[in-house]
C-alpha cells in the first residue's frame, strides 16, 4: 500500500502526518511537491495541515490552483481515497471537490486544545475502527476551522449520512457549548457523497502515541490503511 | 560622492541616538566628514542594540563556558551539545519597542526575528517560547497591547510550524506604557552541521536571499536605543511587518541549501538590515565586503542608499557562498520562489564599500565599525539594600481557604489558558508537556531523548534586591527543568531595563548581571546567548528591572519526565526544603494587599543545587509521581495548582504557629512533590542521606482542598477562579 503527501509552500504538518502513516502502517509515505504535474500511483493521497502560501486570499484558495491539483482531481474521480485535514480540508473545499467553505473561527481567534468528537459512523473507510457514536478526543489547531454550507447543502450532507465527526461534550452531545468554533450543525468532518474523500479540521495525527497523552487519532489511520493494503 | 544628501547637523546627530562625542569619534575614524550613507551605518552600528556599548563591559563577567557549550555568545544562537553527536541551539531576543507601538506586528517579528536567529546557525527550530509583561489590567491600553501581542506571536509562530512549549505573562504598573516581549526559540542541528557568520576567503560571492528590501524598519534599531515619549506613537512606521509564510519558505530553502555545501558564512538580516550582517561577517573574517546596491531586490521605487542599509525588512539573509556552487544554490532558491541576487564580493581590503548607481557611496574601515563601537563603563550607584520585612506586619487573612481562592484567582497567578490556547503548543508531534507544567518538555525527533524548556523572573524581587532577584531568577529557572527530570544545561538572558545614563538604574543592571552571573556560575548553568534591552522607559518612569532567563534541560528518556498534576488519590504530599516564613515581595502581599514591600527571600545556591538534584534524581529513580516548585503564591498557591491541573482534592497540615505565613511565604529551593503510600518513607529516608529537608504535609483524597483547621474549598471552586479571570477580563 502506498500513501502520498501533497507539500504546497507553507505546509507545515507534514511530518506529524508522515510519522503517523509510518507509525501505523510502517510504511514511508511519498512527499509530493505542489509543482510537480503528477501524484505518483498511490491508494490514499493525504493533504496535510499548515499555511499553504501564508493563508493569503483564503486559507486554501491560492494552493486549490496549485499545478498539482489538476491531478489531484482526476484523481479523485478515479476514487483514489483522499484525505484532507486543517489546511488540507480548506484546499478541498476549495477546489470543489468537497463542498461548503471553512471560514474564521467564531472567536477570531486562533485555537489549539484538545477537543472532543462524536463518530457519526462506523461503517466508512475513514472510521471503522471507531464505534457509531463514540466520543473520541482529537485536538484542534486553525483559525478558520468555522464550517459553514448553505442549508440545501448542508440538508444533504445530512441526509446522505456524510457528517462523520462532530464536535460534542464529554456525553457524546453536539452541544452548542461544545461548537469550539461556530461550525454548522457542530461539523469537524464531512466525505464525498461517494466515501472516498475525507476533509476534517481536527488533528487525529496528533494523538497517535503515549507521548501525545493519548491513542484516539490511531483509528482513522488503521481504519483506512487496513482498508487500502 | 552625492551630493543632494541632507546636511550633518547637530540635531540630525542627535536624531540618528548618536552623542556629539560619539559623532567626533567617527570623523577621527575615518579622517572626514562622513556621507549621509556612511553616517546612517555608524548609527546603525553604533547605537545600544546592535553595540551592547552601555552593557559590554558586565556582559563578559557572565559565566559562558563549559562542557557542553559548543557556541557561547557573539553569534546568531548559542549551541549546546545534547550527547549522540547532537545539539541544541538557542536565543531569547526582545521586541519591546516595537511590541508597544504596534503589538500584532511588534510581537510578530520578534518571533520571527528569533526563529531566523536559530536556523541561520543550520537549526531547524522545535520549540518556542515567550515572555511577556503588561501594564495594569485597568490601564487604557493593557488590553489592546495583550490581545495584539498574543494574536503576533501565535500568528506568526502557528503559521511558521514550531510548537509554543512554554513562557510567562504577568502584569504590573511599571510596564503601562512599556511591554515586554521577549521570544525564546531553540532548534536542532548536528553537531558537525553548525554554521557560522564569519566570512573567509577572497573573491567569494555575497549572496542576498529571501524577501524584497523595502522601506520599513529603516532606523528601528535606533528607536529601540531611546526612550519613549509622548510622541512615540509617530514611530509606527519603523516597525517591520512579518511574513510568516516567507520565513517558512527563507527556513526550508536556508536548510536545503546547506545541505548542498554551498554556504561559507551566513547571516541573517535583523536589527539594522544589511548593514549589520554584511559588517559582521567580514570583520569577523577579517575580510573587507563590496557591496553593489543596484543589485539588491527592492520592494519599493527609488530607495535611497541610506535607506537600503538601514532597512530592517524581514525574512532577508546574507550568505558568503562557493562561487562553484553558485547554481545549485540558486535553485534552490528558485524552487522557494525567493529572491537570489549576488550583490557583493569579499575583499582584503578590510574596507566596507557600498556602491550605488556607479558611485561610491560608503568606504568604511570594517573593523572599527564593529569594534571601535564606544564603549561605556556607566556610572552605577549600588541599589540600597531593602531591610527584610517584619512578618508581624503581615496580616492574616480572615479566612484561609477565601484568601486562596482570591489570590489563584488574581490578575498575576490565574490561568494564562486563554493565552496559550492561541499557539500551537503540538505540531511537529514531539510535545510532552504543553504549556502549565513547570517546564515544557518536547522529545528530541527520532530518538528517546526529551528537552525541556522555561522562562523565569520575578522583577519585583530584581526591585528591591537585583543581585538577590538575579539570583532568584536563574535558581527558579533551575527549579522548573528539575522538577520534569531534566537536567539543566544552559541559559539564555533577555536583560530588560530602563535608561542606564542614569545611575540608579544602571545599578539594576550590575546587580542583577552579578546576580545571575553568580547563579549560573554554581548551577553550572552558562550564558550562551541573550540580548538586552534598555531604555524601557516611558516619560522618566522605568520598568521593574527584568532579567528574563531562559533555561534548556535534558532528559536522557523522555518518557521519565513527570508533570506538576496530581496523579493518583491516596498518593502522599511531600514538602521537601521545609516550611517558609519570607514575606517580603510576597505574591500574597502584593495581590491582597497592594504592599510590595522588603526584602525578596534569600537565594542560598548550594541549597538549591542540593535540593533540585535529590528531586531529578528521584523523578528519573521512579519514586516521584508529580512535581512543582514552590515559587510565587507560595506552598499554597504550588498545592492549589496541582490539586486544580488533575481535579483531585488533598487535605494537608500546616504548622500551628502563623499557618498563613507557612502557606503564603516564598522561600527559595523548596517543591512539593507526591509519591505513593509504599515509597514514601524510602523518600524520606533518601532524603536524609542527601541532606534534603522533606517531610510528608498531606494526603491527596476527594475533590475538596483542605488545610487542617482552616476548611476545605472544592477543587472546582479553586479552578473556576482560576480559569476565569482572564478571559473574562479580555471579553469586556
Amino acid at each position: 500500500m502506498k500513501t502520498a503527501i501533497l507539500v504546497f509552500p507553507g505546509t507545515n504538518r507534514e511530518h506529524d502526518m508522515a510519522a503517523a502513516v509510518r507509525s501505523v502502517s510502517g510504511k514511508d509515505p511519498m512527499m509530493v511537491w505542489h509543482a510537480e504535474t503528477e501524484i505518483p500511483e498511490a491508494d490514499l493521497i493525504i493533504l496535510p495541515g499548515g499555511f499553504s502560501y501564508g493563508d493569503y486570499l483564503r486559507s486554501g484558495a491560492i494552493a486549490a490552483r496549485s499545478p498539482i491539483v489538476a491531478d489531484l482531481l482526476e484523481k479523485a474521480k478515479q476514487g483514489v481515497r483522499i484525505l484532507g485535514v486543517c489546511n488540507g480540508f480548506q484546499i478541498l473545499t476549495e477546489t470543489g471537490i468537497l463542498p461548503g467553505a471553512l471560514m474564521r473561527n467564531a472567536g477570531l481567534t486562533f485555537i489549539c486544545k484538545e477537543t472532543k468528537l462524536r463518530v457519526e459512523r462506523d461503517d466508512t473507510i475513514f472510521t471503522s475502527s471507531y464505534k457509531k457514536g463514540q466520543v473520541m478526543r482529537c485536538p484542534v489547531a486553525h483559525h478558520d476551522g468555522n464550517f459553514f454550507a448553505d442549508d440545501d447543502t448542508l440538508k444533504m450532507l445530512e441526509d446522505e449520512g456524510r457528517v462523520l465527526f462532530r464536535y460534542c461534550d464529554a456525553a457524546g452531545e453536539a452541544s452548542a457549548e461544545a461548537n469550539i468554533n461556530g461550525s454548522r450543525n457542530n461539523i469537524a468532518g464531512i466525505m464525498n457523497a461517494r466515501g472516498t474523500i475525507l476533509g476534517m479540521m481536527p488533528h487525529p495525527e496528533n494523538l497517535i502515541e503515549d507521548l501525545h497523552g493519548g491513542l484516539d487519532g490511531r483509528g482513522l489511520f488503521e481504519s483506512l490503511l487496513e482498508k487500502v493494503a | 560622492m552625492s551630493k543632494n544628501e541632507p546636511q550633518i547637523t547637530p540635531e540630525l546627530i542627535a536624531a540618528h541616538g548618536l552623542k556629539p562625542e560619539e559623532y567626533d569619534h567617527i570623523l577621527e575614524l575615518i579622517g572626514r566628514e562622513p556621507t549621509f550613507t556612511e553616517f546612517g551605518i555608524f548609527s546603525a552600528m553604533w547605537n545600544e542594540h546592535c553595540s551592547y556599548k552601555s552593557s559590554k563591559k558586565w556582559l563578559r563577567t557572565l559565566p559562558t563556558k563549559g562542557p557542553r557549550v559548543l557556541q557561547g555568545p557573539g553569534e546568531n544562537a548559542g549551541v549546546v551539545d545534547i550527547d549522540d553527536g547532537q545539539t541544541v541551539v538557542f536565543k531569547m531576543e526582545s521586541h519591546n519597542h516595537p511590541s508597544y507601538i504596534e503589538p500584532y506586528q511588534g510581537a510578530a517579528t520578534g518571533v520571527g526575528g528569533i526563529l531566523r536567529d536559530v536556523f541561520t546557525m543550520g537549526a531547524r527550530p522545535v520549540a518556542a517560547m515567550n515572555s511577556l509583561r503588561f501594564g495594569e489590567p485597568d490601564h487604557e491600553r493593557t488590553r489592546h497591547v495583550l490581545s495584539g501581542v498574543v494574536a503576533g506571536v501565535g500568528g506568526y509562530g502557528n503559521s511558521f510550524g514550531v510548537p509554543t512549549v512554554g513562557g510567562e505573562v504577568s502584569f504590573h504598573a511599571s510596564y503601562n506604557g512599556n511591554c515586554l516581549v521577549n521570544a525564546f526559540a531553540a532548534g536542532l542541528a548536528d553537531a558537525d552541521k553548525i554554521f557560522l557568520s564569519e566570512a573567509k576567503g577572497v573573491g567569494m560571492p555575497v549572496v542576498y536571499l529571501g524577501a524584497k528590501t523595502g522601506r520599513d524598519g529603516v532606523g528601528g534599531a535606533t528607536m529601540a536605543s531611546a526612550e519613549f515619549d509622548d510622541d512615540s506613537e509617530e514611530k509606527r512606521p519603523t516597525v517591520q511587518v512579518g511574513d510568516p509564510f516567507s520565513e517558512k519558505r527563507l527556513m526550508e530553502a536556508t536548510l536545503e541549501l546547506m545541505k548542498t555545501g554551498a554556504v561559507i558564512a551566513i547571516q541573517d538580516m535583523g536589527a539594522a538590515g544589511l548593514t549589520c550582517s554584511a559588517v559582521e561577517m567580514g570583520a569577523k573574517g577579517n575580510l573587507g565586503i563590496d557591496l553593489d546596491l543596484d543589485k539588491v531586490p527592492n520592494r519599493e521605487e527609488n530607495m535611497t542608499p541610506y535607506e537600503m542599509m538601514l532597512s530592517e525588512s524581514q525574512e532577508r539573509m546574507l550568505m558568503v557562498l562557493h562561487p562553484e556552487k553558485r547554481e545549485a544554490a540558486e535553485a534552490v532558491f528558485r524552487k522557494w520562489e525567493l529572491d537570489f541576487a549576488e550583490c557583493g564580493l569579499t575583499t582584503d581590503t578590510l574596507r566596507f564599500r557600498i556602491f550605488h548607481q556607479g558611485e561610491m557611496v560608503a568606504d568604511l574601515p570594517i573593523k572599527e565599525l564593529g569594534d571601535e563601537a564606544p564603549e561605556y563603563d556607566r556610572p552605577w550607584v549600588e541599589t540600597p539594600k531593602t531591610p527584610k520585612l517584619d512578618n508581624a506586619t503581615v496580616d492574616a487573612p480572615k479566612n484561609l481557604m477565601d484568601s486562596l481562592v482570591a489570590l489563584i484567582g488574581s490578575k498575576n497567578l490565574c490561568s494564562r489558558r486563554w493565552v496559550w490556547e492561541q499557539y500551537d503548543t503540538m505540531i511537529q508531534g514531539n510535545t510532552k508537556q504543553r504549556p502549565g507544567g513547570d517546564a515544557g518538555v518536547i522529545r528530541v525527533d527520532g530518538t528517546k531523548k526529551g528537552l525541556a524548556f522555561t522562562v523565569d523572573v520575578t522583577p519585583r524581587y530584581c526591585k528591591a534586591d537585583p543581585f538577590e532577584g538575579g539570583k532568584q531568577a536563574v535558581a527558579e529557572s533551575w527549579r522548573n527543568l528539575n522538577a520534569v527530570g531534566a537536567e539543566p544545561l544552559a541559559t539564555t538572558d533577555n536583560l530588560n531595563f530602563g535608561n542606564p545614563e542614569k545611575p540608579e538604574i544602571m545599578g539594576q543592571f550590575v546587580g542583577c548581571i552579578k546576580g545571575v552571573g553568580a547563579a549560573c556560575e554554581a548551577l553550572d548553568m552558562p550564558i550562551v546567548s541573550g540580548n538586552v534591552s534598555l531604555y524601557n522607559e516611558t516619560s522618566g518612569e522605568a520598568i521593574l528591572p527584568t532579567p528574563a532567563i531562559g533555561a534548556v534541560g535534558l532528559l536522557p528518556d523522555v518518557d521519565v519526565a513527570i508533570g506538576n498534576a496530581f496523579v493518583a488519590e491516596h498518593e502522599v504530599i511531600v514538602l521537601i526544603g521545609g516550611h517558609g516564613t519570607q514575606m517580603g515581595q510576597s505574591t500574597y502581599l502584593a495581590e491582597l494587599f497592594g504592599r510590595e514591600e522588603g526584602a525578596p527571600p534569600p537565594v542560598d545556591l548550594e541549597l538549591e543545587k542540593k535540593n533540585g538534584t535529590f528531586v531529578r534524581e528521584a523523578i528519573r529513580a521512579g519514586t516521584i509521581t508529580a512535581a512543582h516548585d514552590i515559587s510565587d503564591g507560595g506552598l499554597g498557591i504550588t498545592v492549589a495548582e496541582m490539586a486544580i491541573r488533575s481535579g483531585l482534592g488533598c487535605t494537608i497540615e500546616l504548622p500551628a504557629q502563623d499557618p498563613h505565613i507557612a502557606f503564603y511565604a516564598e522561600d527559595q529551593a523548596r517543591y512539593v512533590v507526591t509519591c505513593c503510600k509504599d515509597t514514601a518513607n524510602a523518600l524520606l529516608a533518601q532524603a536524609e542521606k542527601a541532606g534534603v529537608q522533606a517531610g510528608v504535609i498531606g494526603l491527596i483524597e476527594g475533590d475538596k482542598f483542605s488545610v487542617a483547621g482552616h476548611g476545605s474549598v472544592a477543587v472546582s471552586s479553586l479552578s473556576e477562579a482560576h480559569e476565569n479571570w482572564l478571559p473574562a477580563y479580555m471579553a469586556q
